[in-house]
């Protein structure tokens, strides 16, 4: 069985219109019995990644954006929301997940299960 | 069109100086050379004693691995001498024969170690018998090392701080150690006869041997040292002999090339030798104004300015000298020294000494201003000395109380004696070896090692200790200053006041439009918060809002809590509230579920656990204005029963409360303003430990109090002035509020500010107004107040229908944790 890729299941879920993220900030989405906190930065790109901070559970949709981060409303933490990874602190990384615009201006999520 | 630089020198100044100019963006102006004496990358001189006594590695010691410069674009020469200088062809000869061409060049040779004229110091090859040595290098460090493991006693030349912290180093590696020294006493550059006799007691007391007013005459021994004669005709044996007798500056290669050189290399305010202006010294090798300096925090100012100036980051930058003052540890004793050694004239000196305990500590006052001071066995006095003698400000009260700092403000020990497993920070939880570690793998400034560590990236205070581990670390020299500590905002790289000029004079109404304009387009998180704040202290009501540089607090006009619900807290002017608004409140806190109701420190009512798409319906029916406990604003005035009830008020503090939270409540600032009005010097609303305060006194008047703390540090408040009306407390209030507003940095508060400009200042500026600006902080503050907006507003009109999204159910909030247990081993 080496070698042969897992069987994948991709679920395309539509967020709706991307304006429901007020510019440079995040959004709590419930999709599929998990949450996600979906970003929209001032430069118009879209990043999702869970939605609690792994270190005490901050509302991470709730944090400033900037230069690609997200810092924890709750004690700072900072975290890069294209790869998840923890900057400048050694929480584990947040789990992030593909979004797209469609040319109508909604917001696409892809979740892919095993 | 980029230019060549050479530095000739890679020693503490040199290197200094490349990263200053790197820092500042040089490298795009200049390829830069340097040649270095040592063949290897730049290290921390001050730390040589260190690495003798065994405490540190030499590795520990260096700033910049060979590595470094190859990554920072750096041109390299290590171990290649100098030969000449052809000022005319412009061109610097390497002893290997390289040749370098300059548009500008930079001399940090450093200096040497002064070796006297001893007899039979030398064979008859000219160098120095076996067993002798100097100390300056790493190379001598290592081979006095070496030698001292075959040897059993020691002798060294000098008893100023090299000398002894040469003494220190044998004496930690077993030997016996005599210190011979020319003077009447030890350190003569930095003690007076007093300080330098019970210092002597206190190293006896260790186990050196010390011997003055001893001349050598004679070098016994050959091949290898054997002992010395002194001049008085007595001799000492010993088979190890330390001349560090003193340094001479390294001037031999700029008196070739033709340079202006007396005891130093001559330079002007501009560091430019005044017969050529494209060569450039620095350092111990300098001399500026008829002086030379042997420390390495006057270095690091000439190395900034010059850096300015080569960058063209300030092109005008000049360097008027240094005023020195120093702290240090002589074999682990503490000593601090600045100014003048010796009273002269009418001045007065202060002077306390326990000479059991290897204390001693002397003040020197000229006209009520510190011009020198000494501080021996307990430097605790140290911070405030240097900061009055900087200042030169006139000394207030009893000078001698500044020798003996207020109990509260002194560690018992210093934290570099604690256990490696003290916690340091204790909001994050960072031990002090985290810490040091930290600062080993090669943060090298405060703000790196917080940055690595968390440490004091909570409340603050520690960031004291946390600097102090730093320099303990990387000692003096190792440390490098952040520029950014200065800026605003760590993100864009301008001072308050620079910013609040740009950001002016380019029109810039939004945080956006700052980062594109002064950032690059980097849009720093932890920086936007602050750019709102400023931003809307000065356009008022024309700033341009973007919600998402708040920080959520601000967005939605309540406190987050730890499980990400929010609280509530309405503003009940002066503490004072009726029972109808005590009826409504519980009726608000039964239909929402409140999870708790508390009274608060500030006499007001805090309904928590109120979740977030909930706040707008709370706020709707309480219908009370917003307290802003959750921001950096005015927060609110406590008071007393004062006149009304109270049997000793002797002011009317109740309304005089009210009316100050009346008139300045929402008024946005740095940090958060916490006030209290007290009826009496009895002090029951703890007025004087505000950010602003005010207490009635007999005869109808008002202390306006600024600058208490009584978070996580207690500070008494500063009393700026005394008035006779509310209306008088209200201006003056209203005068520093508006000051603060403009002056201070992010998150400064008021306690922290006070005492950085100095209650002189402020008086000054505020009450005698001496600037002239006082009608315009009012009128400003006025257009504060008359801009107001209760932003529990929104709860009517949302600035976005996303405004109050629900955040994570708390059901959610619990996977995330329960995940992260199972992760931790």
């Amino acid at each position: 069985m080496n070698g042969s890729p897992m069987p994948l299941q991709r679920r395309i879920h539509n967020l709706g219109p991307v304006t429901r993220i007020p510019l440079g900030e995040g959004k709590v989405y419930e999709v599929a019995g998990r949450a996600l906190a979906v970003f929209r930065t001032r430069q118009g790109m879209l990043h999702a990644t869970q939605a609690a901070c792994p270190h005490r559970g901050g509302p991470l949709a709730d944090g400033v954006l900037g230069s690609g981060l997200v810092v924890c409303p709750l004690h700072g933490f900072k975290f890069d929301i294209s790869t998840g990874s923890p900057v400048g602190n050694d929480c584990r990384a947040l789990r992030t997940y593909r979004v797209e615009l469609t040319s109508g201006g909604d917001m696409l999520l892809f979740l892919d299960e095993p | 069109m980029t230019q060549r630089l050479v530095v000739v020198g890679n020693g503490m100044a040199g290197a200094r100086f490349v990263e200053d100019l790197l820092a500042r963006g040089g490298g795009k102006r200049y390829r830069i050379t340097i040649f270095g004496d040592e063949p290897y990358g730049n290290y921390n001189r001050i730390l040589l004693s260190s690495v003798l006594a065994g405490s540190h590695d030499a590795e520990d010691i260096f700033i910049n691995p060979l590595a470094w410069y190859d990554a920072n674009g750096v041109k390299l020469h290590a171990g290649v001498r100098v030969a000449a200088i052809d000022t005319e062809r412009k061109v610097v000869r390497g002893a290997n024969g390289i040749d370098e061409r300059y548009e500008k060049l930079v001399l940090a040779t450093g200096s040497g170690p002064f070796v006297p004229p001893i007899s039979g110091l030398r064979n008859e090859a000219g160098a120095f018998k076996e067993g002798a040595f100097v100390f300056r290098t790493l190379e001598d460090c290592n081979a006095i090392g070496q030698a001292s493991e075959r040897s059993r006693k020691a002798v060294v030349i000098g008893g100023g701080l090299l000398g002894l912290e040469a003494a220190r180093g044998l004496l930690e590696r077993g030997l016996e150690v005599h210190v011979v020294h020319l003077m009447d006493h030890l350190m003569e550059l930095q003690l007076d006869a007093k300080g330098g006799a019970i210092l002597q007691r206190t190293l006896e007391g260790m186990g050196l041997h010390i011997h003055l007013n001893k001349s050598t005459r004679e070098v016994l021994g050959s091949p290898r040292v054997t002992g010395l004669r002194f001049e008085d005709g007595s001799a000492l044996d010993c088979d190890l002999l330390v001349i560090a007798a003193g340094i001479r500056p390294n001037v031999a290669l700029a008196r070739e090339a033709g340079l202006l050189v007396e005891r130093g290399i001559v330079i002007g305010d501009d560091l430019a030798t005044p017969g050529d202006p494209d060569i450039y010294a620095l350092g111990e090798c300098a001399q500026h104004r008829g002086r030379t300096y042997g420390l390495v925090a006057p270095l690091w100012e000439q190395a900034q300015v010059l850096a300015d100036r080569l960058s063209g980051r300030d092109p005008h930058a000049h360097y008027a000298g240094s005023k020195v003052s120093t702290k240090l540890k002589v074999m682990g004793v503490e000593l601090a020294v600045m100014g003048t050694r010796e009273r002269s004239g009418a001045d007065e000196e202060i002077a306390y000494e326990d000479a059991s305990r290897g204390i001693y500590k002397k003040l020197i006052l000229r006209e009520r201003r510190l011009v020198g001071s000494i501080l021996l066995g307990d430097a605790s006095a140290a911070p405030n000395l240097f900061q009055a003698f900087d200042r030169e400000a006139e000394i207030a009260g009893d000078p001698a109380a500044l020798l003996f700092p207020a109990a509260a403000e002194v560690k018992p020990r210093s934290v570099l004696d604690a256990p490696d497993s003290l916690q340091i920070c204790n909001c994050n939880g960072v031990s002090k070896s985290a810490i040091i570690q930290a600062a080993r793998r090669g943060c090298r400034s405060l703000k790196a090692v917080c940055d690595a560590t968390r440490a004091g990236t909570g409340c603050g205070t520690c960031r004291r200790d946390v600097q102090t581990l730093l320099e303990g670390t990387l000692g003096q020299g190792g440390t490098a200053e952040d520029p950014s500590i200065h800026y605003y905002v760590p993100g864009v790289p301008l001072a308050k006041p620079d910013l609040i000029r740009t950001v002016k004079e380019l029109g810039l109404h939004s945080v956006s439009s700052v980062f594109n304009a002064l950032a690059e387009g980097k849009e720093d998180p932890a920086s936007k918060p602050g750019l709102a704040s400023l931003l809307k202290t000065v356009w008022g009501k024309d700033y341009e809002d973007e919600r998402d540089a708040r920080f959520i607090n601000d967005r939605v006009h309540a406190n987050i809590q730890r499980d990400g619900t929010f609280s509530v807290i309405p503003r009940i002017y002066g503490g004072v509230t009726t029972p109808a608004e005590l009826r409504r409140i519980a009726d608000v806190a039964e239909r929402h579920q409140a999870k708790m109701v508390k009274i608060t420190g500030g006499q007001r009512i805090d309904l928590l656990g109120i979740a977030k798409e909930k706040l707008p319906e709370v706020w709707r029916d309480l219908g009370m204005p917003s307290g802003h406990a959750y921001t950096k604003a005015f927060r609110t005035c406590k008071t007393c029963v004062g006149t009304d009830f109270c049997r000793y008020g002797v002011g009317d503090s109740t309304s005089l409360g009210i009316a100050i939270e009346r008139r300045f409540q929402g008024i946005e600032s740095p940090h958060k303003m916490k006030l209290a009005t007290a009826g009496c010097p009895r002090n029951c609303s703890e007025a004087t430990t505000k950010d602003l305060g005010a207490v009635a006194i007999e005869g109808g008047h008002w202390e306006v109090y600024v600058g208490g703390a009584a978070g996580s540090r207690v500070r008494k408040g500063d009393v700026l002035c005394v008035v006779e009306s509310h209306e008088e407390v209200l201006r003056f209030m209203g005068r520093f509020m508006q000051y603060y507003r403009e002056h201070a940095k992010y998150l400064e508060r008021t306690y922290d500010f006070v005492e950085r400009v100095g209650i002189d200042k402020l008086k000054a500026v505020l009450v005698k107004d001496e600037e002239g600006i006082v009608a315009r902080l009012e009128a400003e503050i006025q257009a504060a107040v008359d801009a107001y907006q209760d932003p529990w507003e929104e709860a009517l009109y949302p600035v976005h229908p996303q405004q109050f999204a629900r955040a994570l159910e708390p059901s959610r909030e619990k996977e995330p944790a329960a995940e992260l247990a199972e992760a931790l081993p």
